[in-house]
């Protein structure tokens, strides 16, 4: 039977009948009685990137959910999309473990507070957490920003505070957060691209 | 990258050296194997150790860690010697003609203009020689023994075969046969292509090993012609579009600098960084500087950047210097510092010299982390015997711990290393209260303002005057902030030749940074990305993956930077006349009215071949630079150094002077010279690096990964494991002078030991993906080991080669 990729859902997807699998060219008497759906039959498609490294695989990714307001899409699968000129559907040992990462039991979930000498995270709200950060910002710079050097020269500076931005976020975060950091004055200003 | 991943199926030869494409970059790697395949291409890999990449290799050339300036010198002599390189090419489009004043001086390692208690050079001496019409100077004959291109025959003779293998340790034939296949592109219709990756960055000269390759391509007329370039394959998925907006010390995006303490003024900024052209009807495409700088305070501070206000110049910090990594480190440690962000990024694994990390990061009043993941750094202040022995009741900072989403959870655009922007969406929602790095940054920023909206403060006006023009102020969308990359008309933009003629009203996105003007009329977050987000739409979004000259350009895939070009410096593709050097693999080419052919011309259009102008736009002389006059920080030329911890402990081209040594140039801060391990206490030569299965310290907390190597391990040579009594599966020790590491032992017959300069070195493999998070076993972190010691010019640090003592344990 000679079908693409795309033919293949269709079919699968078309409901569970004798009908459609008899067109797999199954004999339908016995399979007819099993009622069970193509897997990735009723899921999503998006396309993304693998996070991983700089060749830019393309990603097709399968989460259930139909996207109505309280469904909660969920991840099930993800594979290599076979119209990425770079890749052609296939992914590396790293690519293909991006479900795992997606699930891995080391996501944080929460906002949490180390609070100082303590050996313990602390559970906080993220209005908690954000109003005490900008707090220790805000202090921290008005204390320390440099308007003027020793000579007398305009700088604008704040020393006592850096910024390390993460080169797997996407080039809109990556645009927001120079934005903002040097709108602060901040000259410590780094990602993996220095290393 | 110059070229692109597909483009590398185009070579005849490729050189894998200071990277291991098929196990860093396996899916890339494939258009290696379908040059092999298809174009009966030859693979060379040059690698301290005996690779996947080599497993793939016609030929395997091992070299010491550190060494690979000596090497692709002596191919440089080689060609040289044997006049292999492609002449037309090389004097068109190389600046070989041109004439070097006569104050340059090299002399047992040292340059001209060098100030030995700064470790700085003053390049002053290192200029072309100004000639009253105020062009350089040029000999077209190649004669003049000041012309660059006898300064380099000059330079480069003293790397011979024998003097390469001595220094790296290469059987002399085996460097030979390397040289010889190379040769072979010479001819304008056979390139070589470069993959190359953190072996070449990662060391204390990394930018020279890098320049010394280009001049290498240029030598052999590779740049800018299919299956040719300098291919940097790059580490992460966005590295390169984090690079190109500026998130750096000194940068700003699209690749303009932050100003210095001493340019008060902006025209003093601007004038500095708009060069006049070198010589005559040159592109000197970096005259349009001032139209980027504009733009871009434009798009940041809009009606608060005026001509009055001088588009807002002093709301930009000046750097005194370059607050690096290595130097942001060394003043915390110093406890100059209070606060931190680290966001996705993991400094207690990632930055040399753990302890020096951990004990820097417990000065801070406030650590804020923002990942998806828990990483070590997080937890820098816990207790984890042997791993990470620290008293958490000693560290008084409060370390704040933020969820974010990750890949999948998020839309918008990722630059690969070929510079494709690929565009992305969001296939589920994260777990728990994650959020989205947008939406965190945006609320702190905004909270931040309010504060000084409400009390007043230390200088306000850069933040109180920030452009926020979103629709939902916490959430900037990723096609808003895409857009503002763009850029677009802030008025109706009249056609300069006919003012009645209006070819962008005010609001409408631009087609290209062509467009952008100087006078506040242009608003533009990234010039280089001009052309992302048009009227059209998103152009990154694309997914037309026809390819229909057949060479791999898939120019309707996604978006690349410059304005969709796919090979850079294409022009070089053709000869003088705009003929393409190559009939066979034609990129862009002159049809006697315009340029054109399967890529964006990397050229003025209409820009006759008659009129000369050079196809390297990027620099004032429209050629591209054998001798960099200006720069770079450590020489105009390539010179072998030693790493700053070397198994032989002298410099074999500088015996007798230890100021050449390591790199003269290299920032060295007070009290490490000292430190840096010594050959007596540390025999063998080490090299940090990453395997297939795992991404530095994130897949360790994949499970599908993390059961493929779950422990960690070291790699020797079986003469070292002979000589320490180790066999493999035995857990050894590794110490450097900075700490130690204990892992099992893999003996294994990929790492041979090398002979140089009268020495036998061996090296010690240490892969690098354990710590003390994470579904692995437990490991020590590898960067316990590495010197904090980075490049002369850059400041990335030396992880690739450094000493190491290692014993049972």
């Amino acid at each position: 039977m000679d079908m693409n990729r795309r033919q293949f859902f269709k079919v699968c997807g078309a409901g569970l009948t004798g009908s459609s699998l008899a067109m797999l060219g199954y004999s339908p008497q016995p399979v007819l009685a099993e009622v069970r759906n193509f897997k990735l039959a009723r899921t999503t498609e998006t396309r993304n990137t693998c996070p991983y490294c700089a060749v830019g695989c393309g990603v097709i990714m399968y989460s259930l959910g139909d996207k109505a307001k309280n469904a909660k899409a969920e991840i099930i699968h993800i594979e290599g999309d076979p119209d990425h000129p770079v890749n052609r559907g296939t992914l590396c040992p790293k690519g293909a473990g991006l479900l795992d990462f997606v699930h891995s039991e080391s996501r944080l979930k929460y906002p949490e507070v180390r609070e100082p000498g303590s050996k313990e995270w602390k559970r906080i709200s993220w209005d908690e957490a954000m109003t005490r950060i900008a707090k220790h910002m805000k202090a921290d710079r008005d204390k320390n920003f440099i308007a003027k050097n020793a000579d007398g020269q305009t700088v604008n500076r704040w020393l006592s505070a850096g910024f390390l931005a993460a080169s797997a976020s996407s080039n809109e975060t990556g645009y927001l957060t120079g934005k903002i950091v040097r709108s602060l004055g901040i000259v410590a200003f780094d990602n993996q691209a220095r290393v | 990258m110059t070229n692109h991943w597909v483009d590398i199926k185009n070579a005849n030869v490729v050189l894998i050296m200071g990277g291991n494409a098929a196990e860093a970059h396996p899916c890339g790697f494939k258009w290696v194997t379908e040059a092999k395949a298809h174009n009966k291409a030859k693979l060379i890999v040059v690698d301290p150790r005996f690779t996947r990449s080599a497993a793939m290799a016609d030929y395997y050339a091992p070299i010491r860690v550190g060494t690979d300036i000596a090497f692709l010198a002596g191919i440089i002599n080689y060609l040289l010697t044997h006049d292999k390189i492609q002449h037309e090419y090389v004097k068109a489009y190389t600046n070989a003609s041109f004439l070097i004043n006569d104050k340059y001086k090299f002399e047992d390692g040292i340059f001209s203009g060098y100030d030995e208690k700064a470790r700085r050079y003053d390049p002053s001496s290192w200029g072309y020689e100004i000639g009253k019409d105020g062009y350089a100077v040029v000999d077209e004959t190649l004669k003049h023994p000041r012309c660059v291109f006898n300064i380099m025959k000059e330079h480069y003779k003293r790397y011979t075969p024998e003097v390469v293998s001595n220094i790296c340790g290469t059987p002399k034939e085996t460097f030979v046969k390397v040289c010889e296949t190379i040769a072979t592109t010479s001819v304008p219709d056979r390139t070589t292509t470069i993959m190359y990756a953190l072996g070449w960055t990662q060391h204390s000269q990394g930018t020279q090993m890098i320049r010394t390759a280009a001049m290498l391509q240029l030598l052999l007329g590779n740049i800018g012609m299919a299956g040719g370039g300098m291919n940097a394959l790059r580490g992460h998925s966005n590295i390169q579009g984090l690079t190109d907006l500026g998130l750096m010390s000194n940068l700003l995006p699209g690749y303009m600098t932050i100003p210095f303490d001493r340019e008060q003024k902006r025209e003093d900024y601007l004038k500095v960084r708009t060069p006049k052209p070198l010589r005559p009807n040159q592109m000197d495409f970096p005259q349009n500087f001032p139209k980027w700088h504009t733009s871009l305070m434009k798009a940041w501070y809009g009606n608060a950047a005026t001509a009055k206000s001088d588009f807002a110049y002093d709301y930009m910090p000046k750097l005194d210097r370059l607050y690096d990594v290595l130097q942001t480190f060394e003043l915390m440690y110093q406890g100059k510092m209070n606060g931190y962000f680290c966001q996705g990024f993991n400094p207690l694994a990632s930055f040399p010299h753990k302890a020096k990390i951990g004990k820097a990061f417990a000065k801070l009043k406030y650590l804020v982390i923002i990942d998806p993941l828990a990483t070590e750094t997080s937890e820098f202040w816990r207790n984890v015997p042997d791993y990470n022995e620290v008293k958490s009741e000693e560290v008084q900072t409060e370390v704040f711990r933020l969820p974010s989403t990750c890949f999948a959870e998020e839309e918008g655009s990722l630059t690969n290393s070929g510079r494709w922007l690929q565009w992305h969406y969001k296939g589920a929602e994260p777990p728990g209260e994650a959020r989205g790095d947008v939406e965190i940054v945006a609320d702190l920023f905004l909270r931040v303002r309010d504060l000084y909206r409400k009390e007043g403060g230390a200088f306000p006006d850069p933040i109180l005057n920030l452009t926020w023009p979103y629709l939902i102020p916490q959430a900037p969308s990723p096609e808003e902030l895409a857009k503002e990359m763009n850029g677009k008309a802030l008025e109706d933009l009249a056609d300069p030749k006919d003012k009645t003629k209006v070819l962008f009203k005010a609001g409408e996105q631009l087609p290209g940074f062509g467009v952008l003007r100087d006078d506040g009329s242009t608003a533009c977050g990234c010039w280089i990305y001009s052309g992302c987000w048009t009227q059209a739409g998103n152009q990154m979004a694309r997914r037309d993956n026809s390819d229909p000259y057949g060479v791999g350009q898939t120019l309707n895939w996604a978006w690349a930077w410059p304005v969709n070009r796919r090979v850079l410096y294409n022009r070089a593709s053709s000869d003088p006349s705009g003929k393409p050097w190559d009939p066979k693999r034609k990129l862009v080419s002159w049809n006697g009215k315009a340029w054109g052919g399967s890529d964006v011309p990397d050229m003025r259009p209409d820009a006759a071949p008659e009129e000369h102008v050079g196809p390297f736009i990027m620099t004032p002389e429209g050629v591209a630079r054998l001798f960099a006059p200006f720069g770079m920080a450590d020489g105009p030329l390539p010179e072998h150094y030693e790493p700053f911890e070397t198994p032989v402990d002298i410099n074999p081209l500088h015996p007798k002077n230890p100021k050449a040594t390591a790199n003269p140039a290299a920032r060295v801060f007070k009290g490490d010279m000292e430190v840096f391990g010594k050959s007596k206490e540390f025999p063998y030569a080490a090299t940090t690096y990453r395997l297939t299965e795992h991404f530095h310290f994130w897949s360790k907390h994949v499970d599908f990964n993390a059961v493929t190597q779950p422990q960690q391990f070291i790699e020797i040579g079986e003469e070292l494991a002979k000589e320490k009594g180790i066999a493999s599966g035995q857990m050894v020790k590794v110490s450097s002078n900075r700490g130690f590491i204990k892992a099992v032992a893999v003996v294994t017959k990929r790492i041979k030991s090398l002979d140089c300069n009268g020495k036998k070195v061996h090296t010690v493999g240490i892969p690098i993906h354990w710590g003390f998070k994470g579904v692995t076993k437990n490991g020590y972190i590898a960067n316990t080991l590495t010197p904090f010691v980075g490049d002369a010019n850059i400041q990335t640090p030396e992880y690739k080669a450094f000493l190491v003592n290692i014993e049972k344990a």
